[in-house]
């Protein structure tokens, strides 16, 4: 091993039922390194770090650290510290009613002769260790009295006391603003010069170029390299992590854009938020229009649509819809406005599992008719039957139970859920995730019709090539904020280079 | 072979197989001690009356019928159970008899109001119970248990209060009716019919059937669909303050008194028992009313066929408990997994020996 690694992870390789979560990954950490795991939500980050610290258990591939002779196997995350290995948590995983020194020392307290805990000794040592990091604090106050990024950097302090030679940051930053962020980037950089090796996850871009020294990019389970920060700049790291060869695509040219009155306005969005997932946005959607949302996943595409819809409540902005003000406080009165939501999780906010198809397909037009309206079992039937027809969907018969289907069944009897409305204005959060190839073309095409047809769609899709077959528009977001629109030169290299955002163009 | 299939296939037949179990062990005792076999379906007049094991079944399982009825609404949507409709029958029986007898009066021959303000109030009180309990559930999120727990033990004490800590006797015709006799057949009967009627054709002609079942098996995805999932789980806690006000009232009027301590004593565990005995799960979603109802009459079945037996009173629980463990088996899927097993190892060593 060369002298300089601290950890080295070979070929792990692990299997949720079903998926492989990691698939011969490897991982290289040196010292006094920030190294940076980068990858979309559902890339591996979180499970290889699970497989390190000893909460996963991978099944192939073996783990090096510095100092410690043959392969390396946690079997808890207390087996991983005692190893060198200390994690940090978004969330503060401390006890915010104990004061800092206990929080600093907790089951590992300095004990006296008699076996009791010796106070005295652990505010001395944890004195130290607070001014060994600059930090200017009480620790005999509650933790809870300090502000979060503080909170985060007594967690930090924690793990470097108990000697870590690797230290792994998950997501430290999301909490905190941004005086906050450079006060724990300058405490990363101290234990740096100090010989850590750090592995930092995060989403944010921005971040990653501010401290890190070296990026490794995980997609769908897989390695897909490891660089020196200089040699990766953002456009090229969003293409790495999406999995797109930004030189070798060839530019797809979208029709003429159509142009559109204020007239035909369908959707006016002015100001719209929900607290801690998409900060304030204006969008505008017409009739007959097809408006993408990009951006990584978590970039709050996803919120976006669900602000508007109302399935988050908006805290600030007015939505006006076809020129009306409207007000909206739960999804039935989007849906008496003539919207509709196909959500991105279907498992979670999508199917009934114990419904039947029928049931599921008639749910949301049962809902708007309202409770003691039943739709007649002669219309459900004629409904369910003719859009297992329209949308070809798989299933036994239309009172098999939803949750025996496969997934890209799943999905098509939920987009006949919304058809089933007749709505004005359709959201479609991932609609062809999970759906093989042909089936996604016909979406495609059913959204084009759609539009044809005069309705207003969202179109939410991590498939560019998808959304520009599909959008005249498209919005761009990042980190929670809507931060521009596409309208003209609708291609794969303007979408990702304003996915990528400041210094493109390096 | 596919007709045995077919029928064991059906939601309804473990529920029912039970109920015909405990029937057998009637007819095999009738026919052990000497009796006529089919003692147990005799239903004869006497003293102008209905009389038999089976009407007396049906009379006294009529309130464990009743709330299973709110109960089977609330497992469904709220995947949780309602502890507090024993007491709540307590409470809104208390309610009514001081209302009926006048408060402070322990004893009365006279009605102080008329009959239906009486119980009207009792019902109406049980609603407000229910809709504490909703509130807490559907729209503060507490558990059901934690939230039902509360009325669980105040609302007797609620009751004991309302009824200045007497016992408050109503001894009046009219009000004895309801735990008494319409004409010839029980008024509890007909009560518990009419109101598992009203339930059934609501479930038949509204939507309310599916949106509680929806919002059972998946909260979220029914509120992105349109529903109001808070609304319809807090709208199941009412109905279920509803049943066990109209349950405490038949109660209450079977002893002619408002009896705090006694009335709807572990009701709550029989009318859970009913709901799962109906082969319902309880962590909510699908629901099937029938199954509830007829797993509430075999506990009925199961007590009164105790007393048959001669069991003494005290010692009948543990009895009741061994015949609950073993339905409760027959219907738990493993065991049923380890029986569809067997019949198809049984299946294919017949077909080998054939071959």
């Amino acid at each position: 091993m060369d002298n300089n690694v601290v950890l080295t992870m070979r070929g792990i390789t692990m299997t949720f039922p079903g998926v492989k979560a990691l698939d011969g990954v490897d991982f290289t950490l040196r010292k006094g390194e920030i190294h940076a795991l980068m990858g979309e939500n559902g890339a591996g980050k979180s499970t290889l770090i699970k497989c390190l610290t000893g909460i996963n258990a991978f099944e192939a591939g073996e783990i090096h650290v510095d100092g410690i002779d043959g392969p390396v196997v946690n079997h808890s995350t207390l087996d991983a510290q005692k190893k060198g290995i200390s994690t940090v948590y978004q969330e503060v995983n401390l006890c915010p009613n104990l004061s800092v020194a206990e929080n600093l020392f907790i089951g590992r307290e300095p004990k006296t002769k008699f076996g009791t805990i010796d106070w005295k000794s652990m505010v001395k040592k944890s004195e130290q260790i607070v001014k060994d990091l600059d930090m200017n604090i009480d620790v005999t106050q509650n933790l809870e009295e300090y502000s979060l990024a503080l909170q985060q950097m007594i967690a930090i302090a924690r793990a470097v006391d108990m000697d870590c030679k690797v230290l792994i940051l998950d997501e430290p930053t999301s909490s905190l603003d941004d005086h906050e962020v450079e006060k724990l980037f300058k405490l990363m950089n101290q234990l740096k010069a100090k010989g850590v090796g750090i592995i930092f996850v995060t989403h944010f871009l921005e971040q990653v170029y501010a401290v890190c020294d070296r990026i490794t990019v995980l997609r769908n389970g897989q390695l897909v390299g490891e660089y020196p920060i200089a040699d990766l700049p953002r456009v090229k790291l969003v293409a790495a992590m999406m999995g797109k060869d930004f030189d070798d695509l060839a530019a797809i040219k979208s029709d003429e854009s159509p142009v559109f009155t204020d007239d035909d306005i369908l959707i006016d969005a002015q100001g719209m938020s929900h607290k801690g997932t998409i900060k304030p946005f204006d969008l505008q959607i017409h009739k007959g229009e097809v408006v993408g949302l990009t951006g990584l996943l978590g970039s709050g595409r996803s919120e976006l649509a669900r602000v508007i819809y109302g399935a988050d409540k908006n805290q600030t902005g007015t939505l006006k819809v076809k020129g009306k003000e409207a007000k909206i406080n739960a999804p039935i009165d989007a849906m008496n406005l003539g919207m509709g939501l196909l959500p991105d999780d279907r498992k979670a906010e999508g199917i009934i599992g114990d419904l039947s198809v029928r049931e599921n397909i008639i749910l949301a037009l049962q809902a708007k008719r309202g409770i003691f309206k039943l739709l007649p079992m002669k219309e459900q039937i004629e409904l369910a039957d003719k859009y297992i027809e329209m949308l070809q969907i798989k299933t036994a018969s239309r009172e098999t139970l939803i949750k025996q289907l496969s997934g890209g069944n799943q999905q098509k009897v939920i987009l006949a859920r919304w058809l089933a409305t007749d709505p004005d204005f359709l959201i479609l959060d991932e609609p062809t995730r999970g759906i093989d190839v042909g089936t996604k073309t016909e979406i495609q095409k059913l959204v084009l019709k759609l539009a044809k047809e005069g309705k207003g769609l969202i179109f939410i899709s991590s498939e560019i090539e998808e959304m520009l077959r599909t959008c005249t528009k498209m919005a761009v977001l990042r980190d929670g904020q809507k931060v521009g629109e596409i309208t003209e030169s609708l291609t794969q290299e303007s979408v990702m280079k304003a996915i990528a955002g400041g210094g493109a163009d390096e | 072979m596919s007709k045995i299939k077919k029928i064991t296939g059906m939601r309804l037949f473990l529920p029912i197989f039970c109920m015909i179990l405990v029937m057998a062990v009637n007819i095999l005792y009738d026919v052990a001690s000497g009796n006529f076999a089919l003692n147990f379906f005799t239903i004869s007049v006497r003293n102008g009356v209905l009389y038999g094991r089976l009407i007396d079944i049906l009379n006294r399982g009529s309130e464990i019928a009743i709330l299973a009825i709110g109960m089977t609404l609330v497992v469904s949507a709220s995947a949780g159970t309602d502890i507090s409709v024993g007491s709540v029958m307590s409470l809104a029986a208390s309610f009514c008899c001081m209302l009926l007898a006048g408060y402070g009066v322990s004893s009365t021959n006279d009605l102080a109001v008329p009959l239906l303000v009486g119980v009207l109030g009792g019902v109406l009180l049980a609603c407000v119970c229910g809709a504490f309990n909703g509130f807490l559930v559907a729209y503060l999120n507490v558990q059901p248990m934690v939230a039902t727990l509360i009325l669980y033990s105040a609302a007797r004490a609620i009751g004991l209060l309302l009824c200045n800590n007497l016992i408050v006797y109503v001894r009046e015709d009219s009000f004895k009716m309801i735990g008494g006799y319409l004409g010839f057949i029980p008024t509890p009967i007909v009560i518990a019919a009419v109101c598992i009627l009203i339930v059934a054709v609501i479930l038949k002609k509204t939507a309310l059937g599916l949106y509680i079942q929806s919002v059972g098996i998946n909260k979220k995805a029914s509120r992105i669909a349109g529903l109001n999932s808070s609304r319809i789980i807090f709208l199941c806690y009412v109905v279920c303050g509803l049943v066990a006000g109209i349950a405490g009232i038949v109660a209450s009027s079977r002893i002619s008194s408002a009896d705090s301590n006694n009335i709807g004593l572990n009701y709550e565990l029989d009318a859970i028992l009913s709901v799962a005995l109906g082969g319902n799960s309880l962590g909510g979603g699908k629901f099937n009313l029938a199954g509830s109802i007829i797993g509430a009459y075999t506990i009925q079945a199961i007590t009164t066929t105790l007393y048959a037996l001669g069991v003494s009173s005290d010692v009948a629980p543990v009895y009741k408990a061994i015949i609950v463990i073993i339905i409760v088996t027959i219907q738990a899927p493993p065991f049923k997994a380890y029986m569809k097993k067997r019949s198809a190892k049984k299946a294919l060593a017949k077909g080998g020996a054939a071959a």
